[in-house]
C-alpha cells in the first residue's frame, strides 16, 4: 500500500462492526504481526478494493449516510485512499452524504411510466406528510405505477407498491411502513400458461424454496451440463442461436467460446442484474419468482467457460431480488450445487452477489465491472474487450439475466430444437414490459417473431380504447414508434431494418392524452442525471440536449435547436466513450422525427 | 519491496514489509539474514565460487548469528528475518538501498561491507536490477568525490600516493604536488584542536550548525587564526568568519556538472545572475589563485576545465560537452566517445572467468552506538531528513511549505504517557554533550525508547548540541543517528 | 538462477493513414504514428509522462470498419488499418467537443497549443445559449494555501490532475473525481481544504493541467496584477540541488527572476515530475 494519510474522524461502534464483520474472512489491509513487523503491501491492498462498494452499503445502512468516520474507517482497514473512496461513494444515488434528517428515504419514481400516473402528486403528498422524499429515475416497477423504495437505517429497504396503476398513496407508505414487510411485485399475467418457458414456474413455485425448484425440474439442466462437458454445452448454445437479451443481442455461444478458449486464468462469469432501463422489469421478474433459475443457469455458464467465480450484480433498488437471490445461493451450497465439488463432481463454482447503488451506467459491462472493483463504475475504452480484459483485467463472460436463464431451456430442450422457436436468427421466446396505457401492464413471454399490434394485445389492448399516441419501445435507450408500426414482426432483423431496437424488451404505450414534450424531456433528464460524467460528448452533450428539450417544452426553442440536437445526436453516437452517450439521443431525435414535440393540448 | 527502519517511514508503508530494527543493529541483522541464506541452502554458490574470496571464513564468523540472537539484538521476530532471508535470496533480482542510517554510524564503513557481504552470498550484483545502492543527499555529492574532493584522491578516484597517476596530473597541472593524504573533516577538527590546523577555507558548508556535537564544532571554529567561507548564504559559520567570498548559486546561477546517485553526469546551467559582488566560483577560486602567485592558471571557462578533467580522469574520457547536452546525461565510467555510459557496476563479476580481483567477504562485528544508554540517558535519538525540507534549512527555509511540520521531538505515545507528557508540550533534552528545549509530538507508531526530530531547523532547535560526537575510524563519519538522551517535563516555565 | 526478462521484438506493422501507407512498430498508438507523420492531433486529457484516460475525446479519428469513432491517444494501431484524420466527421466531433468544453468551462487561460486547436476548428459555443441561462461549472477559485491555486472554473475534467497525484506520479492519492456526470469534479475526500488532505504539494497535478484550472500561486498571483508574460520569459534547464536523484528543472525566468519551475516530460529521471523541493525551493535564489 501507499503512504496514505487518513483523517482524524472516528467511526461509530456500529460502523465498525459492520466493517469488520464484512473483512472478518480476508482481514485488514495491513497486518501487525509485531510491535517491529509490519505487513502491507500492494498485493494485500489490492485483493481488498473490491470491498468497498459492499462496505460503502454497510455505512449507509448502518448509519443512513457515508459519514466522515464511517468512511475514514473503512479507508484505513481496506487500504483504499479516502480520496478515491470519496469519489467512489458520490457517484452512486443510493448513498448518501449529509447527516439524514429521517430514518427512511424515500425514492419515489417519476421516471417515464411513473409520471403518467400521478407520481409528482405522491411525491408532494409525501412530502406534505413530512416525509424525505427523493424523485428516482426508473424503479424498474413500471406495471404499477407510481413506484417507491423506501431506504431506511439499520433496517431492510422495502419497496411499496399498490394493486394497479395509479393508486399508490402515501397512506399506502404509511401502512408498509409500518408493516414493514417486502412486497414482491411480480405481475405476470400469463401466469402459470402452457407453453411459457422463461416465465414457466414464476408465480407457480415458491421462489424461496429449493425443494420447490427441484420439483419443477429444477437443477436438471446443471446435472446434464456436467454429464456432456463444457465443449458441449457451448456448442448447444452456439446451436440455439441464442443472443444476449441485454440490448446488444450478440450470439452467447460465440462469447463463451472466446473466453472458454483462453489462455488466462483465473476467468470469470459475470452476471449483469443491473436492470436500470426506463421502463425494464423482466430481470427483476424473473429473479423474484424463479432465483433458483439464474443461480443454475450461472453455474452451467461457469461450468462451459471455465470459471471458478460467479458474479451476480444486482441493482441497489431491488431489496426483493435480492433477499430472494441470498437465499438461492445459500440453499444451492447447502446442497450442493454451490462451491466445492458440485454435485460430486470435481467442478468448483461459487457465486458473489454483489448490490449496485443506483447508477444507470453500472448496467455498461466494463462500468459494472469497475463497480465490482472497487471503483468509480465508469465505463473502460474498448477494446479491449472483456472476453480478454473484463473483471479484475481477467478474462470474463458477461450476460443479462434473461439470456442465461434461456440456457436452462437450451439444455433441457436441445440446442436445435430450441432454435426452432422463432424466426431465422431471433430463435427462443422473448420477454416484453409492458408498460403505460395498456390495460393489463406486465410482463409477457413471446415467441420472436409476434407482431407489436399482438403484444399490446394480449396486453388487454389500450385503456379505455384510445388511440396510441406513440410506443417506446426498448427503453430510454430505444426510440419512439406511432401504430404505423403495429404490424412490425417482433424479431432482432426486422426491427433493426426498421431502425428501431427491441432493447431490453420495453413496450410503454402512450395514448393521445398523453403529454410526450414532458416525456421526452424527462428521458433527456434521465440522460443527463445518470451519465457518468466521464468524456465530454456525453457528459456536456447530454446537459445541452436536455436543455433544448425543456426550451421545447417550455414551448421556446431557439431557432438553431432542431440543428443542435442532430448535431449532439452524431457527436454523442460518434464521440462518447460507452453506449449510454451512443444512445443518449435515439428517443429524442425519434420523438422529433415523428412531430412528437408539437404540443397538443 | 521490505523497508528496515527504526521508524515506520512513508517508504516503510510503501513496503510488503516494514521490519523496526533496534538503532544502530545493522550489522546484526546482516549477519543474522547472511547465516540464514546459508543454512537454509540459498547462496548463490557458482557465483560464491568463481566470484569470491573470503567465503568460509565469513560463513564462520556469521554462525553465532543465529535468528533468536538476531532477533534479540536487533528487536526484530525472528520468523521477520528469516522472511526477509528468503525473500532476497530467492527474487530474481534484488537490490539493496541506503541512504545515511547505514553511514552516519560509528559503523558506518562496516555497516556498508555487511550488506555488500548479502549481495555476494546471493549473486545480486553486477546484473540489471539488482545491487548495492547508496542514494546521494545532494545533487552532487557523487561529482564531489568523482573530482577528488577527498583527502586521499585525484579526480576519477584515483589514487593521490600512485606516483604515475601523479605524475600525469603534475604534467597537465604544471605544478607539483606530494602524495600525502589530507584531511578528512573529523580529523579537520582534531587538528584545530591540537592548533595544526589554523587556517580554513569552507565552500558551500555550514559546519557550525551542521556537525554533531556542535558546541564542540563552533569552538574550534573560533579558535582558527582565519576562517574564510564561501557560500551564497550568511550562514551561521559565515557568520563567525574573516572573510566572505559572496559565491553564485551553483544550480541555478552557474555553468557546470552535477553528478547523481547513479553516476549521471548532468549539466547545470544559470537561469539568473547572481546577486551583487557574488562571483562565480571558478572566478574565485582562480582569482585566489592568482593571489596566491600562480601564474598558470589562467581562467579557465567551465567547459575548458571540464575538458581538461575528461584528459585525466579515464572514466570520464567519453562524456564531451556536446554529448552531454544532447544525450541529456551520462552514466559513468564512459572511457571513450563511442562508450554509451555504464547503466550499472561490476558487471565483470560475471566474466567466467572473473576479470580482475575478486570481491571479498568482510567479517565484519557488531558494535552498539558509543553513545550508550542507561538509566540516566534512556532514550535513543535519532535524526532525519523530512520531505519538504533541506539539511539546515538555509535554501528549503524560505519557502512558504503548507506541510512543513516543524521542529518538534517525535517521542511513542507510550514514551510520553510515562513522562506525563502531552502532545505539543515544551520538554527539556538533554545528552551527555547539551541540553535544549524542544516541543513534543507524540507518535503512535514510534518505537518505545525511540525519538526522532530534524535537524532542519537550527535557529529554532538546537539539536546538534545533542547529537554524538562518536566518529567512524574509516570514513570520519559523525554518529549523528544514534544518541542517548533524557527527557524531562518542565514543571513550571519559570524554572527555565 | 533467473535470466533478465526480455520482452519479444516487436513486430512492424503497415496502416494507411489518410491516403498514406505508413510503418509503425506494433503496440504503437494511433497518436504515436500521427505525432511521427506530423499530423497535428489535438489532444486535452493524453501528455506522453501519463497513461492515456481518453476522456476528453478531442483526438478522435475515423477507423474503416468501426462504427464510431476511436480515440487515437489509446487505441493501439493495427496491421492493415484504414485511418482518417480529417475526414467531415471527425471534423464535426472535433470541433462540437471543443464547443461543449467551451460553453461549460472558461478556457481563456488554455496553453497556446490548446487556443490554436479551437482556432483551427473554428469553435464557436454560442449557439448553446449564454453561459448565465445555460449549465456551466463557473465557480470562484479555491485559495487555501501559498502555493497552489484550484480555479475549477477552468476545469475540464480531463482527470491528468488525478493521475499525476496517482499512480502516474506522485502516489499520493490527494485528489480524486467525486459526484457524477456534469457534477463530477475533483475534489479532496469530503472537500477538505488541500492543507488538510494527504497532497504533499510536489506541484505534478499543476505541471499537467491543460487550462490553468491548477495553477502556482505566484502564475496566479502575476495573472490577476496584469504582471505574468509568458513571451518574454526564457526558460533553462539544470538540475535540482535538493537531492542525488538528479531531476531536470526548466527555470522558467521573467526579469531576471524565477516565476514557475517544471521538468522536462521527456527525461527519464523525472518524466517530468518533481517534489515540493525542486518544484518550490528556489525562493532562496531570489531572497
Amino acid at each position: 500500500m501507499s503512504d496514505l494519510k487518513f483523517g482524524t474522524e472516528e467511526p461509530t461502534a456500529e460502523e465498525k462492526t459492520a466493517i469488520d464483520e464484512l473483512l472478518s474472512e480476508i482481514g485488514p489491509a495491513e497486518i501487525k504481526l509485531d510491535e517491529r513487523f509490519v505487513v502491507s503491501g500492494r498485493t494485500r491492498v489490492k485483493d481488498r478494493r473490491r470491498l468497498l462498494l459492499p462496505a460503502l452499503h454497510e455505512l449507509q445502512n448502518t448509519s443512513g449516510w457515508i459519514s466522515p468516520g464511517g468512511l475514514n474507517y473503512a479507508c484505513k482497514v481496506l487500504g483504499i485512499p479516502p480520496a478515491e473512496a470519496y469519489g467512489v461513494a458520490t457517484f452512486y444515488h443510493l448513498f448518501s452524504h449529509e447527516s439524514p434528517e429521517a430514518k427512511d428515504l424515500i425514492h419515489v419514481c417519476d421516471d417515464v411510466a411513473c409520471r403518467l400516473f400521478g407520481a409528482e402528486t405522491l411525491i408532494e403528498d409525501l412530502k406534505d406528510s413530512g416525509h424525505k422524499v427523493k424523485p428516482s429515475p426508473c424503479l424498474g416497477q413500471c406495471e404499477r405505477a407510481p413506484s417507491v423504495l423506501i431506504q431506511r437505517t439499520n433496517k431492510k429497504d422495502l419497496t411499496a407498491v399498490a394493486e394497479s396503476n395509479n393508486s399508490l398513496t402515501a397512506v399506502n407508505i404509511e401502512q408498509v411502513l409500518t408493516s414493514e414487510t417486502l412486497t414482491p411485485q411480480m405481475t405476470v399475467p400469463q401466469k402459470g400458461s402452457e407453453g411459457l418457458s422463461l416465465l414457466s414456474r414464476v408465480g407457480v413455485v415458491d421462489p424461496e424454496s429449493i425443494e420447490g425448484y427441484m420439483k419443477f425440474n429444477g437443477y436438471d439442466a446443471l446435472k446434464k451440463a456436467l454429464t456432456i462437458g463444457p465443449d458441449k454445452v457451448i456448442e448447444e448454445v452456439t446451436t440455439s442461436k441464442l443472443s444476449g437479451r441485454g440490448g446488444a443481442a450478440f450470439p452467447t455461444g460465440v462469447k463463451w467460446r472466446a473466453v472458454a478458449d483462453q489462455v488466462g486464468r483465473p476467468r470469470h462469469l459475470v452476471c449483469n442484474a443491473d436492470e436500470s432501463e426506463p421502463g425494464t422489469f423482466k430481470d427483476r421478474t424473473i429473479m423474484e419468482g424463479d432465483p433458483f433459475a439464474l443461480i443454475e443457469a450461472m453455474t452451467i455458464a461457469g461450468f462451459s467457460i471455465g470459471a471458478e467465480q460467479g458474479w451476480l450484480y444486482l441493482r441497489g433498488e431491488y431489496p426483493v431480488a435480492a433477499e430472494r437471490l441470498e437465499n438461492a445461493i445459500t440453499e444451492s451450497r447447502k446442497n450442493g450445487f454451490l462451491g466445492e465439488n458440485i454435485a460430486g463432481t470435481e467442478f468448483n463454482f461459487d457465486i458473489h452477489l454483489y448490490k449496485g447503488a443506483g447508477a444507470y451506467i453500472c448496467g455498461e459491462e466494463t462500468a459494472l465491472f469497475n463497480s465490482i472493483e472497487g471503483f468509480r463504475g465508469e465505463p473502460r475504452n474498448k477494446p479491449p474487450f472483456p472476453t480478454t480484459h473484463g473483471l479484475f483485467g481477467e478474462p470474463t463472460a458477461i450476460n443479462n439475466v434473461e439470456t442465461l436463464v434461456n440456457v436452462l431451456s437450451i439444455l433441457t430442450l436441445g440446442g436445435d430444437k430450441y432454435a426452432m422457436q422463432g424466426t431465422g436468427n431471433s430463435t427462443g421466446t422473448r420477454l416484453f414490459c409492458l408498460s403505460g396505457r395498456v390495460v393489463n401492464p406486465g410482463v409477457y413471454e413471446h415467441p420472436f417473431g409476434i407482431t407489436l399490434r399482438e403484444v399490446i394485445e394480449t396486453a388487454g389492448g389500450v385503456v379505455n380504447s384510445k388511440k396510441i399516441k406513440a410506443i417506446l419501445l426498448g427503453g430510454a435507450a430505444g426510440s419512439f414508434v406511432t401504430s404505423n408500426y403495429l404490424d412490425l414482426p417482433m424479431t432482432l432483423e426486422d426491427t433493426r431494418e426498421a431502425g428501431v431496437s427491441l432493447g431490453s424488451g420495453v413496450v410503454m404505450v402512450f395514448d393521445e392524452s398523453d403529454d410526450l414534450p414532458d416525456t421526452v424531456r424527462r428521458i433527456a433528464q434521465f440522460f443527463r442525471d445518470e451519465s457518468c460524467g466521464q468524456c465530454v460528448p456525453c457528459r456536456v452533450g447530454t446537459v445541452r440536449q436536455e436543455e433544448v428539450l425543456a426550451r421545447f417544452t417550455r414551448n421556446a426553442p431557439f431557432d438553431t435547436d432542431e440543428e443542435l440536437l442532430e448535431d449532439l445526436s452524431v457527436v454523442m453516437k460518434d464521440a462518447s466513450i460507452c453506449g449510454l452517450g451512443h444512445t443518449a439521443s435515439g428517443a429524442v431525435l425519434s420523438a422529433i422525427n415523428l412531430g412528437l414535440l408539437e404540443r397538443t393540448r | 519491496m521490505w523497508a528496515i527502519d527504526p521508524r515506520r517511514t512513508s517508504s516503510a508503508k510503501f513496503a510488503d514489509a516494514w521490519l523496526g530494527l533496534n538503532v544502530g543493529t545493522d550489522i546484526a541483522l546482516a549477519n543474522g539474514v547472511a547465516r540464514e541464506i546459508i543454512h537454509t541452502g540459498l547462496v548463490n554458490e557458482e557465483f560464491i565460487e568463481n566470484a569470491t574470496e573470503g567465503y568460509e571464513e565469513f560463513k564462520t564468523h556469521v554462525e553465532p548469528w543465529t535468528l533468536d540472537v538476531t532477533s534479540e539484538v536487533t528487536g526484530i521476530p525472528s520468523e521477520a528475518i528469516a522472511d526477509l532471508a528468503h525473500g532476497y535470496a530467492t527474487a530474481p533480482t534484488a537490490q539493496i538501498l541506503w541512504t545515511l542510517g547505514i553511514t552516519e554510524h560509528h559503523t558506518g564503513v562496516d555497516n556498508v561491507l555487511a550488506l555488500s557481504n548479502l549481495a555476494l552470498l546471493t549473486g545480486h550484483i553486477g546484473r540489471p536490477g539488482s545491487g548495492l545502492v547508496p542514494l546521494r543527499g545532494q545533487n552532487n555529492v557523487q561529482g564531489g568525490g568523482d573530482m577528488g574532493a577527498l583527502p586521499n584522491k585525484l579526480p576519477g578516484f584515483q589514487d593521490v600516493d600512485d606516483d604515475n597517476i601523479r605524475a600525469r596530473f603534475e604534467k597537465a597541472w604544471k605544478a607539483e604536488f606530494t602524495g600525502e593524504h589530507g584531511l578528512n573533516l573529523t580529523e579537520m577538527f582534531e587538528a584545530m584542536e591540537q592548533d595544526t590546523l589554523r587556517a580554513v577555507w569552507v565552500i558551500g558548508e555550514n559546519p557550525a550548525d551542521s556537525e554533531a556535537d556542535v558546541k564542540h564544532a563552533r569552538a574550534m571554529l573560533e579558535r582558527l587564526e582565519v576562517l574564510v567561507v564561501q557560500d551564497v548564504f550568511m550562514t551561521r559559520t559565515a557568520q563567525m568568519a574573516d572573510v566572505v567570498f559572496p559565491a553564485a548559486l551553483g544550480w541555478a546561477e552557474s555553468e557546470g556538472t552535477a553528478t547523481s546517485s547513479e553516476r549521471r553526469v548532468q549539466r547545470i546551467r544559470a537561469a539568473v545572475p547572481p546577486p551583487g559582488q557574488a562571483k562565480q566560483e571558478i572566478e574565485i577560486i582562480s582569482e585566489m589563485a592568482k593571489r596566491l602567485g600562480s601564474t598558470t592558471w589562467g581562467d579557465p571557462t567551465p567547459q575548458e576545465l571540464w575538458d581538461e578533467l575528461r584528459s585525466l580522469s579515464p572514466m570520464h574520457g567519453g562524456m564531451s560537452w556536446e554529448r552531454l547536452e544532447a544525450e541529456g546525461g551520462i552514466q559513468w565510467p564512459c572511457p571513450d566517445e563511442d562508450h554509451p555510459g555504464s547503466l550499472f557496476l561490476h558487471g565483470r563479476l560475471w566474466e567466467r572467468p572473473i576479470s580482475g580481483r575478486r570481491a571479498p567477504f568482510s567479517c565484519v562485528e557488531h558494535r552498539p552506538p558509543v553513545d550508550e544508554l542507561n538509566a540516566e540517558f534512556p532514550i535513543r535519538l535519532t535524526t532525519g531528513r523530512v520531505l519538504d525540507s533541506y539539511n539546515t534549512g538555509v535554501q528549503s527555509g524560505k519557502f512558504d511549505s503548507p506541510i512543513r511540520s516543524g521542529d518538534a521531538l517525535e517521542i511513542s505515545s507510550e514514551d510520553a504517557a510515562m513522562l506525563n507528557i502531552v502532545d505539543g508540550e515544551t520538554v527539556r533534552v538533554s545528552s551527555r554533550r547539551g541540553s535544549i528545549l524542544m516541543r513534543v509530538k507524540t507518535d503512535a507508531e514510534l518505537q518505545v525508547g525511540l525519538a526522532f526530530t530534524t535537524f532542519h531547523f537550527p535557529e529554532l532547535v538546537d539539536i546538534n548540541q545533542l547529537t554524538s560526537d562518536a566518529t567512524d575510524s574509516k570514513s570520519g563519519t559523525g554518529e549523528f543517528k544514534a544518541a542517548a538522551i533524557k527527557i524531562e517535563k518542565i514543571e513550571s516555565m519559570a524554572n527555565v | 538462477m533467473n535470466e533478465i526478462p526480455v520482452g519479444a521484438p516487436r513486430s512492424q506493422i503497415e496502416v494507411q493513414i489518410d491516403g498514406k501507407q505508413v510503418k509503425a512498430v506494433e503496440g504503437a498508438t494511433i497518436l504515436n504514428i500521427c505525432q511521427k507523420e506530423g499530423i497535428d492531433t489535438p489532444t486535452l486529457c493524453w501528455a506522453e509522462n501519463l497513461t492515456p484516460v481518453n476522456v476528453c475525446r478531442v483526438c478522435v479519428v475515423e477507423v474503416e470498419g468501426s462504427r464510431t469513432l476511436v480515440p487515437s491517444c489509446s487505441r493501439p494501431a493495427e496491421d492493415g488499418m484504414v485511418i482518417s484524420t480529417d475526414s467531415d466527421r471527425v471534423r464535426k466531433s472535433r470541433k462540437l467537443v471543443f464547443e461543449l468544453l467551451d460553453s461549460s468551462v472558461d478556457m481563456d487561460r488554455s496553453t497556446t497549443e490548446v487556443k490554436e486547436w479551437m482556432e483551427h476548428y473554428e469553435v464557436d459555443s454560442s449557439r448553446m445559449g449564454s453561459k448565465n441561462e445555460i449549465a456551466t461549472v463557473a465557480q470562484p477559485p479555491k485559495i487555501q494555501d501559498s502555493l497552489y491555486v484550484r480555479d475549477y472554473e477552468r476545469c475540464i475534467l480531463c482527470y491528468k490532475c488525478v493521475e499525476a497525484c496517482g499512480e502516474d506520479a506522485q502516489y499520493t492519492f490527494a485528489i480524486a473525481t467525486a459526484g457524477r456526470g456534469f457534477d463530477a469534479h475533483i475534489s479532496t475526500e469530503f472537500d477538505v481544504s488541500l492543507p488538510d488532505s494527504a497532497c504533499v504539494y510536489c506541484g505534478n497535478c499543476i505541471g499537467v493541467c491543460p487550462t490553468g484550472a491548477l495553477v502556482f500561486k505566484t502564475e496566479h498571483d502575476m495573472r490577476e496584477e496584469g504582471t505574468w508574460d509568458e513571451e518574454t520569459q526564457e526558460v533553462t534547464t539544470t538540475v535540482c540541488s535538493f537531492c542525488g536523484v538528479g531531476c531536470n528543472l526548466e527555470l522558467h525566468v521573467q526579469d531576471e527572476k524565477i516565476v514557475k519551475v517544471t521538468s522536462p516530460a521527456d527525461h527519464s529521471v523525472t518524466s517530468g515530475h518533481l517534489c515540493i523541493k525542486g518544484r518550490f525551493g528556489w525562493q532562496h535564489v531570489q531572497s
